[in-house]
């Protein structure tokens, strides 16, 4: 197929590895400034079905780093404006389903279970949470990431019955109690931390490579310094 | 002795006991953090067991939140 030929011309992905791209499924939570590159990247790439979650409509301080919306999508819901953008770049052969109520307590486990792999875009530490509960029950890999201005962080959790992100964190329901506070941020931030989620989705689909599980990549892009912790 | 703490080399003060102590005499809470010796977290209950050995390396990684 031409239309992925430069990357399956790369003898870890060839053609078996786009075609478990084509059978696999993300769940992204939160098309926010992380989720936007993922999104972006995982249309793109040939990923058989996506899930977008988000309650979010689009607001004027997104745009510096949500480069999935622009001016005209004020005020939408972010999920909807998502999928047109999405549609537009993806196969056909792609299935985009938009979770409108988000990821919840309630419904985490449902949504969850309909997919292969978890993108934690989320923006508080309640929803990495719930997320880190829900896929250790079913047992489903979660990529995290996760920003603060010039300051980023990527991780993959419960893979293979791996490190979970209380392992990391361990007092990670005090951070959840303290009052949320608005964050600064520049675009290519998220836009990093994103695009190396991405990147750690088509690795668990195709089954190729080193996943960072278990290893915690911390960035702070203004000094440009990139460093790799195991936990 | 000389360790590296996020990258900024420090004078270790004498008397400084073991790794608990110098991420208190830094200014380090442990609230929300994990911390790296070596590119290895060491586990909070074990700070206060961690010698400290010149040129070590401690990476503090605090969590964030933003997306």
């Amino acid at each position: 197929m031409e239309r992925y030929i430069r990357q399956t011309m790369l003898p870890e992905v060839g053609k078996e590895g786009q075609r478990r791209l084509a059978l696999g499924s993300a769940l992204i939570v939160g098309v926010g400034g992380l989720g936007s590159p993922v999104a972006l990247y995982l249309a793109a790439s040939g990923i058989g079905r996506m899930g977008l979650a988000d309650i979010d409509v689009v607001s004027e301080s997104n745009l510096q780093r949500q480069v999935l919306y622009g001016e005209p999508q004020l005020g939408l819901p972010k999920v909807d404006c998502a999928r047109e953008r999405l549609a537009a770049l993806a196969s056909p052969s792609c299935a985009l389903i938009t979770h409108p109520g988000g990821l919840t307590a309630e419904n985490a486990c449902d949504i969850i279970s309909g997919y292969d792999v978890v993108l934690d875009c989320t923006d508080n530490f309640s929803a990495r949470l719930m997320i880190d509960e829900a896929c250790f029950r079913l047992g489903k890999p979660w990529v995290h990431a996760s920003i603060d201005g010039f300051y980023g962080q990527v991780t993959v959790f419960n893979h293979r019955a791996g490190k979970r992100y209380r392992d990391l964190y361990p007092d990670a329901d005090a951070l959840a109690d303290m009052p949320r506070r608005t964050i600064g941020t520049v675009g290519p931030t998220p836009g990093v931390a994103g695009s190396l989620q991405a990147a750690e989705a088509m690795k668990l689909i195709m089954g190729i490579g080193l996943p960072l599980d278990g290893r915690l990549l911390a960035f702070d892009i203004l000094n440009m310094d990139f460093n790799i912790v195991e936990f | 002795m000389k360790v590296i703490i996020n990258n900024k080399e420090i004078e270790v003060e004498a008397g400084t006991a073991n790794l608990a102590a110098l991420l208190r005499a830094q200014g380090f809470t442990g609230v929300g953090q994990a911390v790296a010796v070596n590119n290895r977290v060491v586990p909070k209950a074990d700070w206060e067991a961690c010698g400290l050995e010149d040129g070590m390396k401690i990476t503090v990684i605090r969590a964030v939140c933003g997306g």
